[in-house]
């Protein structure tokens, strides 16, 4: 049974078409993270879902519950939904401390105050919180402000977990840390969950459902996993990965000659040089463009089929993987190496393609051809 | 667009009813609904009031048909012989007046914020703490102070200290009319640019002068083009201001003005409302609000939008300051002299004015507290008892207090509510209507204000009553006129907080109610706390705004004041100015041990 129903979803600001006949669904259990630039409507699909946004139009179904419908008028408001959410700013409420804040939603169920505070102290203990109860937000490190919005939020027991953005005001290391607490807790409390961030990092790290946004639709929506070894479109490519994936425009040549009785591979014809690619079926001639990840070119040691030669300009070593960044053939290539590495700036190297990675893309339609 | 349109239209019903359930929109709505009640209809019925007879024109014209539409007014006062009289000269006294008090106040404001916020000048805490009481206390106690040190004995009446000390009558150039209107003014209003320049002086990061001067500039250059510059747009607004304010004044023109036939249109309506030529005053009145208009739009829009770049360089600045040498001690009795004229003379001259057995003796050796405490003694003052044991003063007393009271609560939480609809629906036709028609008293000179109202509540309208003579209609004129104020506090408080504090209550499952009385309003009240005692302040001490609208029974301190004053008991006038200073000081000073000031 699907937790999360939402159907042909638009939300229209003034003139502006924010969200644009969104749909999916999401099962009991489900991590999902909406991932997209910012101003791709993620946030706002969160908020109709919460309802603090009315709809332009579309449905939204929560545990089989219809809480929106633009055709048969209904929109049951955010009080009465039953879900959870964490704000981006964390949006605790300043003049209340840590126990009032977290209490809070708790009063309003009208529960007894023995009740209340062994619910509200069992939480904070849940979010190493317990010495915090007597403090006031702004007392509060940035981390330990995150643990009381996510308190404040588990105390009232939600089968639906909202969050907006909630690591995105907290350093790196701290982000880190916070990443595999909301992972963890997601373990534990087995709470349906969605998530909107524009950190691709998040989005492959913690969810086992990742939707990309753009321009307010959902361009592929499938398993992190698959999302970033398959992605549908040129946006997707570009967008989830880092260094950022490595794209090369072409034109499709003929195939070589078959092996074995099978159709023979195609060959892209890139200006300059020609890449093998493991495809089979593509019309000649058709304009395309290649993509291949930064951890998937490999260094060899002398020319040959698909390897250039490639001039070292930039180097930026992190620790245990080097990002290199070569220009080859009047191209700039990123490439990621996980071995140590002995090179200079200036050194010609020479990069191969292997063919079995390279993904190629309609140059018109921007969309991933599929392979054959 | 083609959802948009599809969503548009075939489900309209259920759209109204989604655009109603929102909290903000319905407060935006009944908001709607008392600003046009409280702020557009009055307008409406004054215009329609000016082109009706009215019962009393029949002493004007024979051909005055009661309730009939008529364009005489509008013909007598644009287009008659008494035109001269009645518009142009009122008007040219009113412009010329405003023009010399806003120069000369802007002179002294802008000198003083520059030696206060830039230079080593000792004492300049000091300095800048008193600067502020001269625009505190009512304007008109300047001209009482005034008349009582310069009164001359030729337009009858008492005459004041200098004739007493010096036996010399002063001449009436000295005593009464355009110099001391226009020096008493600016010496009330100089502290109104001092704090806008002063604000704009202490936003400037001095890096900005810095790089000039590491780019080999002197001194005086860098003063020129470049500090001088960046301050102009607050000496401009300042200047408009105080211009578009010091036309609306109605006190000091009428006690230095009106003695030597120097009228100006606020004298000139008040004379015609209270000769019962009212169509005549709603006209001036008229003409009043549009010129403040004009002049507040004006520095809204070309001014109010330079007015930005001087705050641009955001926090963490330091601002540097120059160094007077010799000049300081100099510069520093110049300003003592100015903070003895402004703050210390007027309350000494009102307070020696109130001990004086007889008006014109001042002699310390016939000093009385009668005035103060004396049991009624028919020799004085046909025989009215000492304030303190004066059951109307008290009365005033108490209906001045309670005005102030009920006027910053209301208005107050009005101010909190125009914030809250505004912030919500931010950019939506509906908010911006509610925050511009809140603003609009603000376009409107205090009496004009009590014109309109005048006009609206003399007489029975539908189910409300005809309020002329009750607390209530002056309550309501004096929250309406400060909805300008509370509105921009409501405003600026709401945008602090932002609307995720109050959503984050509504998911966990509040109602709207609990969330705005639990977040919302505890957020909140303390920024409007400083609306609150600026509108108490403002109230206590407002004259031009209700003198129109009191009657014996609604009488408040200021009008007690004004009315003593004309009857010549300078002693009582004097006293109870004593009181409202005493009053509004302590208000200040509460206002600023609680709240830091940002802007007046």
């Amino acid at each position: 049974m699907p937790i999360v129903e939402v159907k042909n979803l638009t939300k229209i600001f003034g003139n502006v078409v924010a969200v644009k006949d969104v749909s999916f669904t999401i099962e009991e259990r489900d991590f999902l993270i909406l991932l997209g630039p910012s101003g791709c409507g993620k946030t706002t699909i969160l908020r109709m879902i919460a309802g603090l946004e009315i709809p332009t139009s579309g449905e939204i179904t929560l545990r089989d519950r219809l809480v929106f419908s633009s055709k048969k008028g209904v929109f049951i408001p955010a009080r009465e939904r039953e879900v959870g959410l964490v704000f981006q700013s964390y949006a605790l409420w300043p003049h209340m401390t840590v126990f009032e804040n977290v209490g809070f939603g708790l009063q309003v169920k009208k529960m007894k105050s023995p009740q209340i505070k062994k619910k509200v102290e069992q939480v904070l203990e849940f979010l190493r919180l317990e010495e915090m109860a007597g403090r006031y937000p702004q007392e509060m490190s940035g981390g330990q402000q995150q643990r009381v919005a996510l308190a404040r939020m588990l105390v009232c027991e939600p089968g639906i977990f909202l969050m907006d953005e909630p690591l995105s005001n907290l350093d790196a290391k701290l982000r880190l840390e916070m990443r595999a607490e909301i992972k963890n807790l997601h373990y534990q409390t087995g709470a349906t969950t969605i998530y909107v961030t524009h950190d691709q990092v998040e989005g492959l790290t913690m969810a086992n459902r990742i939707s990309v946004l753009n321009r307010g639709e959902i361009e592929q929506m499938g398993e992190p996993k698959h999302v970033y070894k398959m992605p549908s479109t040129l946006f997707v490519a570009d967008f989830i990965g880092s260094p950022t994936i490595n794209k090369i425009k072409g034109v499709v040549g003929k195939p070589l000659s078959p092996e074995g009785g099978k159709a023979g591979n195609v060959e892209v014809l890139c200006g300059h040089f020609s890449l093998l690619t493991s495809y089979t079926t593509l019309p000649e001639g058709k304009e395309v463009i290649l993509a291949i990840r930064p951890e998937n070119i490999t260094r060899v040691s002398a020319p040959g089929r698909n390897a250039l030669a490639a001039q070292v300009h930039t180097i930026l070593p992190a620790g245990p993987e080097t990002i290199l960044q070569v220009t080859a053939a009047e191209m700039t290539l990123n490439i990621l190496m996980t071995q140590e590495t002995e090179v200079q700036v200036g050194d010609q190297i020479y990069v191969r393609f292997p063919p079995e990675h390279i993904l190629i893309f309609d140059a018109d339609s921007q969309e991933l051809l599929p392979v054959g | 667009m083609l959802e948009a349109h599809v969503g548009g239209g075939r489900f309209t019903l259920s759209r109204i009813r989604n655009y109603l359930r929102q909290p903000h929109i319905i407060i935006s709505l009944v908001l709607l609904l008392v600003l046009v009640f409280i702020v557009i209809i009055p307008f409406i019925k004054m215009v329609a009031d000016s082109v009706i007879w009215q019962y009393a024109d029949r002493r004007l014209s024979r051909a005055a048909r009661p309730g009939s539409l008529t364009l005489f007014h509008w013909k007598r006062i644009f287009a008659s012989n008494l035109t001269q009289n009645v518009l142009l000269r009122p008007l040219f006294n009113s412009l010329s007046t405003s023009l010399g008090i806003s120069a000369f106040a802007m002179l002294i404001g802008s000198l003083l914020a520059w030696v206060v916020v830039r230079t080593d000048l000792p004492g300049r805490r000091v300095v800048a703490a008193l600067a502020v009481i001269p625009y505190v206390i009512p304007s008109y106690i300047h001209a009482l102070a005034w008349l009582n040190l310069f009164k001359n004995d030729r337009i009858g009446g008492a005459a004041g200290i200098f004739q007493y000390v010096f036996g010399v009558s002063p001449p009436n150039w000295v005593s009464y009319g355009y110099f001391p209107i226009i020096f008493t003014l600016a010496i009330h209003y100089f502290p109104y640019t001092y704090l806008l320049v002063s604000a704009s002086l202490k936003n400037i990061d001095s890096r900005l002068e810095e790089s000039g001067e590491i780019l080999g500039a002197s001194r005086s250059y860098i003063l020129k083009r470049i500090t001088f510059p960046l301050v102009l747009p607050a000496l401009l607004s300042s200047f408009i201001l105080t211009f578009s304010r010091a036309l609306g004044i109605f006190g000091t023109p009428y006690f230095l003005g009106s003695p030597v036939r120097v009228f100006t249109l606020t004298t000139q309506i008040y004379s015609n409302i209270t000769n019962r030529i009212t169509s005549s005053g709603y006209i001036l009145a008229f003409v009043l609000i549009l010129i403040s208009s004009v002049i507040i739009f004006f520095n809204q829009r070309i001014i109010g939008k330079r007015k930005s770049f001087v705050t641009i360089a955001g926090k963490g600045f330091r601002t540097s300051t120059t160094s007077l040498g010799k000049a300081k001690y100099a510069i520093l009795v110049l300003v003592v002299i100015l903070l003895i004229i402004s703050v210390l003379m007027p309350f000494v001259l009102i307070l020696w004015q109130t001990f004086a057995l007889y008006p014109d003796n001042y002699s310390l050796k016939e000093l009385t507290l009668h005035f103060w405490i004396g049991r009624s003694n028919t020799e004085f003052a046909e025989g009215e008892a000492g304030i303190l044991r004066n059951p109307a003063i008290l009365r005033a007393t108490w209906n001045s207090v309670k005005l102030a009271l009920v006027a910053a609560i209301v208005s107050g939480f009005i101010g909190i509510f125009i914030g809250y609809a505004v912030v919500k629906g931010r950019n939506t036709r509906l908010s911006n209507a509610v925050e511009q028609i809140s603003f609009l008293p603000y376009l409107v000179p205090g009496i004009a204000f009590g014109a309109l109202y005048l006009s609206l509540f003399t007489h029975k309208i539908g189910p409300i009553p005809a309020l002329y003579g009750t607390f209530l209609l002056i309550a309501l004129v004096c929250i309406a006129k400060n909805l300008p104020f509370t509105g921009r506090a409501g405003i600026s408080s709401m945008l602090q907080i932002g609307s995720e504090l109050e959503e984050a209550s509504e998911v966990t499952g509040a109602r709207w109610s609990r969330g705005f009385r639990k977040i919302v309003l505890p957020l909140t009240i303390h920024g409007a706390l400083s609306g609150f005692i600026l509108v108490f302040i403002t109230v206590m001490r407002e004259l031009s705004l209700i003198i129109l609208l009191v009657t014996p029974e609604t009488r408040t301190l200021t009008t007690m004041t004004f009315r003593y004053q004309e009857q010549g008991y300078t002693q009582f006038s004097s006293a109870i100015s004593t009181l409202i200073i005493i009053i509004v000081v302590t208000g200040e000073l509460l206002t600023r041990r609680f709240v830091k000031r940002e802007t007046v």
